[in-house]
């Protein structure tokens, strides 16, 4: 799989969500070879490690990439101060991807917070076809309903407090969603705890399940074994690592 | 030897101008190695060395023996690992120690056999000359300085395994230093490591007595790092009227 290093322009910085910071980046390259679900290795100022921020759009006709992240920590927070016209040195794109071999069928995207972005162009790829539940702390924190709502075919908004849509998490209504609708494959991302029981309650009710998960990196390309994953393999557990046979595994395998 | 799980994650941390790993030496097994992962690193074209690792004595022979009869064309005796219970860097921190099992690796194979030596020990040149003593052909330093980096929010240790390995631009006067004491002591050559990332860190490496130079972290940082150093340092040896690297090896001129 071929991934690329360099010096990429940032195009365009929408500012005009407050919850997330929302860049395109201008890098051909790894726009044409990018699949939905991979993510890129930005540099940020002053650090040694690279920062992995999953690709939530591709145009490969434009040339670009966009890239939604929030503020973690020192990183991230340089990052929010790159301005339309600077360049970030991008390695990418990286990681697996979800496996879309299966937009025939009827999917489900389930998305907790900054697990929202990584899910977008995946959703795209079913042609309005799948249904999404987006689950969010409160209305401050939400973020891409409508670039949801404009490529699914019903999208339900979730918040921890109310403020917005229906109150709860993700996994109450995700029981009740899939005993009424005929889903085959759901696809999640979002903070390990939800993803855990996203993983459980898809398994009870043998539906087929892929998971993006979030691992501290280094190289990101697989080389340095730092991003280990437990997986269960033959019946016998091993690492893997989430930046070269992940972000994205089957639910099945992980050993939560 | 056999089959190594590695530690579990987090096995990264950022610290100023430094990192801390706990891999814990994750790895398939020598056999699986040789069967797998060597042809296709032979078709490279490049020089493959074998950084071995074994839990006990009568492994570390094994491995240099099975080594011995593949078409690796040099082996490296990690006895500074500081991220394994047993076996690792528990072998090359007293000169009894690096002795004994240099002496027994020596034993096992007739490839050129280098042995890496840790930086958690009180005399560096007296390590280096007890490894030159039992038989080795090089000596490569430096591994990682045993680290700790705590979370001040949850009061727990970033790393899973508590400690880890430090290395990076932070470690490179300590390497620096270490490279000259040790090359001091040895007539075989000295392979230096330990935070290069510009061509400026190679050329001190190379004057403090280091023949070969190694990039390790700065590859996380810039994939093209090595390609940058090897164009600076050429730039570097055609100003200052130097044919080869081979000029500046060793030629620090201490002051009395
Ligand atoms: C595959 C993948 C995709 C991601 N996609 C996105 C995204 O689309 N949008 C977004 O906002 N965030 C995303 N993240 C999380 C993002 O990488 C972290 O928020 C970011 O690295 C924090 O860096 P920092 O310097 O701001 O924080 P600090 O806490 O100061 O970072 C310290 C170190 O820890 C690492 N780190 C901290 N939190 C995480 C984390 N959650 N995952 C991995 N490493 C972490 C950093 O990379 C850095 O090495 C993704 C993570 C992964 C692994
Ligand atoms: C993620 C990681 C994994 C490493 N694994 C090994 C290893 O398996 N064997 C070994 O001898 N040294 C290992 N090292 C140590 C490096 O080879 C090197 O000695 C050290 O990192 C200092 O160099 P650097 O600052 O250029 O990285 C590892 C270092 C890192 C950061
Ligand atoms: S970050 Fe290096 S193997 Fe995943």
């Amino acid at each position: 799989m071929p991934y690329y290093q360099d010096d990429y322009k940032i195009e365009e910085n929408d500012t005009s969500n407050s919850s997330c910071f929302d860049i395109q980046v201008y890098c051909p390259e790894i726009a044409n070879a990018a699949k939905a679900g991979q993510f890129v290795h930005i540099q940020c100022e002053g650090k040694i490690l690279r920062r992995p921020i999953s690709i939530c759009e591709i145009d490969k006709k434009a040339g670009t990439i966009r890239l939604v992240f929030d503020i973690r920590g020192d990183g991230t927070r340089w990052l929010s101060k790159q301005e339309e016209g600077a360049f970030l040195n991008i390695l990418g794109p990286l990681g697996n991807g979800f496996n879309l071999n299966e937009t025939a069928k009827k999917a489900l995207f389930v998305g907790g917070g900054m697990g929202v972005p990584p899910l977008l162009e995946a959703a795209k790829a079913f042609k309005g076809k799948a249904d999404a539940i987006l689950g969010f702390k409160c209305i401050d924190n939400s973020m891409l309903i409508d670039d949801f709502n404009d490529v699914c075919s019903k999208v339900i908004v979730m918040s921890d407090d109310g403020s917005l849509g229906e109150k709860g998490f993700v996994t109450s209504l995700l029981c009740d969603r899939i005993t009424k609708n005929k889903y085959d494959v759901v696809y999640s991302c979002g903070p390990t705890a939800m993803l855990k029981s996203v993983s459980e309650i898809t398994l009870e009710n043998n539906i087929a399940c892929f998971v993006s998960m979030e691992e501290r990196m280094a190289c990101g390309v697989g080389a340095c074994l730092v991003c280990a994953c437990k997986v269960k393999e033959n019946d016998k557990e091993a690492y893997k690592h989430v930046c070269k046979d992940g972000p994205v595994f089957n639910a099945k395998e992980i050993v939560w | 030897m056999l089959e190594r799980m590695g530690n579990p994650p987090p096995r990264i941390a950022e610290t100023s101008s430094g990192i801390l790993n706990s891999v814990g030496l994750q790895n398939p097994g020598i056999d699986y190695f040789i069967e797998h992962n060597l042809p296709w690193l032979k078709e490279q074209n490049t020089v493959v060395i074998a950084n071995i690792a074994g839990g006990t004595h009568d492994e570390y022979y094994e491995i240099a023996r099975r080594l011995d009869a593949t078409d690796v064309d040099m082996i490296e005796l990690n006895i500074s690992c500081p991220n394994v219970h047993e076996g690792g860097i528990a072998f090359g921190t007293s000169c009894m120690g690096v002795e004994n099992i240099t002496k027994l690796v020596r034993r096992a194979t007739s490839k050129p056999l280098i042995v890496k030596l840790s930086p958690n020990v009180s005399d560096i040149g007296e390590i280096a000359a007890a490894a030159e003593a039992s038989g080795a052909d090089a000596i490569s330093l430096i591994n990682t300085i045993t680290g700790m980096k705590i979370d001040i929010k949850t009061r727990r240790p970033l790393l899973k395994n508590n400690t880890g390995g430090l290395s990076g631009p932070a470690v490179l006067p300590v390497a620096v230093r270490m490279v000259w004491q040790a090359a001091a002591r040895v007539s075989i050559p000295v392979i230096g490591m330990g935070g290069v990332a510009t061509w400026q860190d190679a050329v001190e490496m190379l004057l403090a007595g280091a023949c070969a130079v190694q990039v390790g972290t700065a590859n996380f940082t810039d994939a093209y790092a090595p390609l940058s150093i090897i164009g600076g340092l050429d730039n570097y040896l055609n100003e200052n009227g130097f044919k080869s690297v081979r000029e500046i090896v060793k030629k620090v001129e201490i002051w009395q």
